[in-house]
């Protein structure tokens, strides 16, 4: 008896001893707070929340992983406790949410007629399912029974709906689905995702340079909800106002309902919803990510700096942004007239970037003279993004081109118009140029007053790469188009102001690299028209010579042809800590492949600073949206089924001939009426990649 | 060398510790809902097993027997492998960080655990010398994974399967149970 009390007591000590010891020989500092978590936990080691155990769950939510509403059984109440212990608000971390990114449903066609179990997985293993599409939701639900929340359920289309309320972002789903369609991310994840050959992608969603959900959004307004069509949109382009009114819609050609009657007006409903936003003056909460502590300076404020600044905030950082002219805009701001996109709501656009707050703005100072690389290295900032854009004109290799007064670039002719004070110009105007930029100088000079206005254009007007509407726009102006010449020389007075212009007549020849027609002179086919005022609207430069300076940091950028030399993917230079996009990264392009590539650089900034992976998964989806190229196989169809074929809606337009249309800056297009709006959402047949809904009503 | 492999193959199959002497049986039920907590599991069992049957036979050897305090076995093996396997995660966790994140979580459920308890036992019953207890004390816990596994391995299959309401979840998992303990039994005449 007392000798086994004895052992027992020993055995005690000693096992208590020991474990003494080697708590503390072995000890593994860990975070107190997490102890202090564990206690706020219900303790139960379920594993509802998605980790293994209230301690791993625990640890998440101290390093920000797990929102500290993770644990369920502790519900409410224990959230509250735990964010107490964090010194956070209850769902101050970004909250995971689960999505749903298939719409295929009971529409997506089938390879043959299943009578298994019911359930995906088991449906999974025959064939990977009956789904005529790789990628598409099979349907039976697996992601339902996973969910212990009831947050999902089966729509009914025959895919899983997300119940945003309850759903707590556990992971359940998207372990259970087979295919990888439930995905649960944060906020800042769905920021950083670029389109992936494996995404179910629509092709007017494949084509967007700025990757915008279209069938998404327009499948919002289909239901009325504006407001989240609006947010939709800004996922992806900060700029809708803006896009609404100029962009030239390269999804619209896309778009598979073409081939039943016309595309989908996808442009006219973006401009709807943001206008519908702006014009009812509600504040729509965009989440921003916590603080990361870096800062980010960019140079240059317009719609790549806008939108790079949109997202780089939206995912922690601190953004400064440097600009040289005294509003921000960039080139929309002075290079697209007040016809097209009105100051006014340009500025609506950047006022919601800014309301964002943690954005700072300093504007007329210019990098390379106000300040340099050194100076905003020394001044705080972790990285660099350098959006100048190209505001220098390219030359029309004209003899005394520079010389001859009445001769102005379009660059400045347009940017003295947006600073309020225009060039004074002649009766007679012509123009060299056939894009948006000509354009825009055309019917800009109309409006100044110009009573006779030329487009000279070396090829013909259906080689021109301006938009076919901007084009029509100023047929129904006046605007007279003296296609196939080559001007030779300027025509001057004693004074050395220009009289005239004499060209000479072009052919066509063969098709260049770039598959257009080659002009060729006629020679002997002079002729001289004479002029007052002639403006040289043939493309444009960056203004990158401060880089040619030795000894200076900026010098170690690389440019060619004035271009910024960078990662297309990452957008970094070869200065690690400086990035570039928009025009001055590469040959200048539209305005929302300037918004995309903002996203993609503020993509490559928030990698580099958080240190992870900054390449693109070999998975990108490279899409060429001028030649209509690299679009997911099989998803572009020769034709389509099962469609009433129906017009799309007319862009209404202010009355050509009309005193507002000819001598004022009115806005020219107008935004289409609800009832409009609601009818050509109907059209949108919400395709994915080889699905789509037949006979819309 | 042929009477270890006999006990071997004895240990693993025909005496199989979880399926015929259904010693083990609450994280047979709890950790077999996906294959990669039954592979941690079988794993964390393995290596504590093996050391806690060293550990409790030279006890035996050491105190109990010279003591003749036999008696006091069963109460005795209980606190020193909870002490055990205490020990083990907390020198674990800072000196094999990466074992520990795979099998961490299993070793506290290992502390309550009867067939580590079992298996200890039995070394001591069938006074095994130092090399037999080493085998059975490997072969065993070996034959818990493979059953495990095996189970695990059903019970993924069971779980998108139409199993009648009453029926789901531990129910059609015992059922299931039963009749993998049935096939086992056929080993019985192999030894």
């Amino acid at each position: 008896m007392i000798e086994a009390l004895l052992l027992m007591m020993g055995l005690g000590a000693v096992a208590g001893t020991l474990l003494g010891i080697a708590s503390k020989i072995f000890y593994v500092w860990e975070d107190p707070r997490i102890a202090l978590v564990v206690d706020c936990l219900a303790g139960a080691n379920c594993g509802g929340c998605g980790y293994t155990g209230c301690g791993a769950c625990a640890a998440a939510m101290v390093s920000g992983e797990a929102p500290v509403s993770a644990c369920i059984v502790a519900g409410a109440d224990g959230a509250a406790k735990v964010a107490a212990v964090l010194g956070l608000e209850a769902g101050a971390a970004e909250a995971l949410t689960s999505q749903n990114t298939c719409t295929g449903g009971f529409r997506a066609p089938e390879k043959f007629s299943y009578m298994g179990v019911n359930d995906c997985r088991a449906a999974y293993l025959l064939y990977a399912g009956a789904k005529d599409c790789d990628v598409g939701c099979l349907g039976f639900g697996s992601c339902v029974k996973a969910c212990v929340f009831d947050a999902l359920k089966i729509g009914p289309d025959g895919y899983p709906v997300v119940d945003e309320e309850k759903c707590v972002g556990c992971g359940a789903c998207e372990k259970a689905c087979p295919k990888g369609i439930m995905q649960v991310r944060k906020p800042s994840d769905r920021l950083l995702h670029m389109n992936l050959v494996t995404d179910r992608l629509a092709p007017c969603r494949q084509t967007c340079p700025a990757e915008v959900n279209i069938p998404k959004y327009i499948n919002h307004i289909k239901r009325g909800e504006y407001d989240k069509a609006w947010l939709t949109v800004m996922e992806r382009n900060p700029l809708p106002l803006s896009t609404g009114r100029v962009c030239p819609h390269p999804c619209e050609d896309a778009c598979r309902r073409a081939l039943a009657d016309d595309p989908v007006s996808i442009n006219q409903l973006k401009r709807f919803c943001s206008d519908w936003v702006m014009n009812k003056g509600t504040s729509l909460k965009i989440p921003v990510a916590p603080d990361t502590g870096y800062k980010v300076a960019i140079v240059g404020g317009g719609p790549s700096g806008l939108s790079a600044a949109f997202y780089l905030r939206r995912l922690g950082h601190k953004v400064k942004i440097f600009e040289w002219l005294p509003k921000l805009g960039g080139m929309i701001y002075y290079g697209i007239p007040e016809y097209r996109l009105p100051k006014e709501i340009l500025y609506e656009d950047i006022n919601r970037i800014f309301g964002l707050g943690g954005i700072e703005v300093k504007t007329g100072v210019k990098f390379g003279v106000d300040f340099d690389l050194e100076s905003l290295v020394g001044g705080g900032f972790d990285a660099v993004l350098m959006t100048i854009g190209a505001m220098n004109h390219a030359s029309a290799r004209i003899p005394d081109e520079d010389k001859v007064k009445g001769v102005l670039p379009a660059t400045v002719y347009l940017r003295r118009q947006g600073l309020g004070d225009p060039c004074p110009i002649g009766k007679r105007v012509g123009v060299i140029g056939g894009g948006n930029v000509a354009m825009d100088c055309l019917r800009s000079s109309v409006r100044l007053g110009a009573e006779k206005v030329y487009c000279l254009y070396r090829r013909t007007i259906k080689e021109m790469p301006a938009n076919v509407v901007e084009i029509e726009a100023c047929e129904h102006e006046g605007i007279e188009f003296i296609t196939l010449c080559t001007p030779t020389k300027f025509t001057t007075d004693e004074e050395g102001i220009l009289t005239g212009i004499e060209y000479l007549k072009n052919e066509l020849g063969e098709p260049d690299a770039s598959g257009r027609r080659k002009p060729v002179p006629i020679e002997g086919s002079e002729t001289v028209i004479p002029l007052d005022n002639f403006i040289l609207a043939i493309g444009q430069t960056t203004d990158s010579a401060f880089a040619d300076e030795e000894g200076t940091a900026v010098s170690r950028l690389e440019t060619k042809w004035g271009a910024i030399v960078n990662d297309s993917d990452t957008h970094q230079t070869a200065i690690p800590y400086v990035f570039t996009s928009g025009d001055c990264a590469g040959p200048p392009g539209l305005l929302v492949a300037a918004v995309g590539a903002g996203r993609r650089a503020a993509r490559g900034i928030h990698k580099y600073l958080m240190g992870e992976d900054m390449a693109f998964p070999p998975a990108r989806l490279r899409v060429d949206s001028r030649r209509m190229k690299g679009h997911i196989p099989g998803t572009i169809f020769d034709s389509i089924e099962g469609i009433q074929r129906k017009g799309r809606i007319a862009q209404p337009e202010l009355e050509p001939g009309s005193y507002e249309r000819q001598h004022t800056y009115a806005e020219v297009d107008l935004t289409v009426t609800e009832e409009d709006a609601l009818k050509e959402a109907n059209r949108c047949m919400r395709c994915c990649l080889t699905c789509y809904n037949k006979d819309t009503s | 060398m042929g009477d270890y492999i006999l006990l071997a193959v004895g240990a693993i199959l025909v005496n199989n510790i979880l399926l015929i002497q259904y010693l083990g049986n609450c994280p047979f039920l709890g950790t077999s809902k996906s294959m990669d907590n039954a592979t941690g599991m079988a794993m964390a069992v393995v290596f504590v097993l093996a050391l806690a049957g060293i550990v409790t036979w030279i006890f035996e050897a050491v105190f109990l027997k010279p003591l003749g305090l036999e008696y006091m076995r069963t109460i005795v093996f209980i606190v020193v492998i909870a002490a055990l396997v205490q020990f083990v995660e907390i020198f674990m966790k800072k000196s094999m960080p990466a074992l520990y994140a795979g099998l961490g979580i299993f070793l506290p459920l290992i502390t309550t655990n009867c067939a580590v308890m079992g298996v200890c036992l039995i070394n001591i019953k069938e006074e095994y010398n130092f090399l037999e207890m080493l085998v059975s004390s490997i072969a065993y816990p070996a034959g818990f994974g493979l059953a495990l596994i095996l189970f695990a391995g059903l019970r993924e299959r069971i779980i998108i399967g139409r199993v009648p309401g009453p029926l789901q979840d531990v129910s059609i998992a015992l059922v299931t149970a039963g009749f993998m303990s049935l096939s086992f039994l056929g080993f019985k005449g192999m030894i």
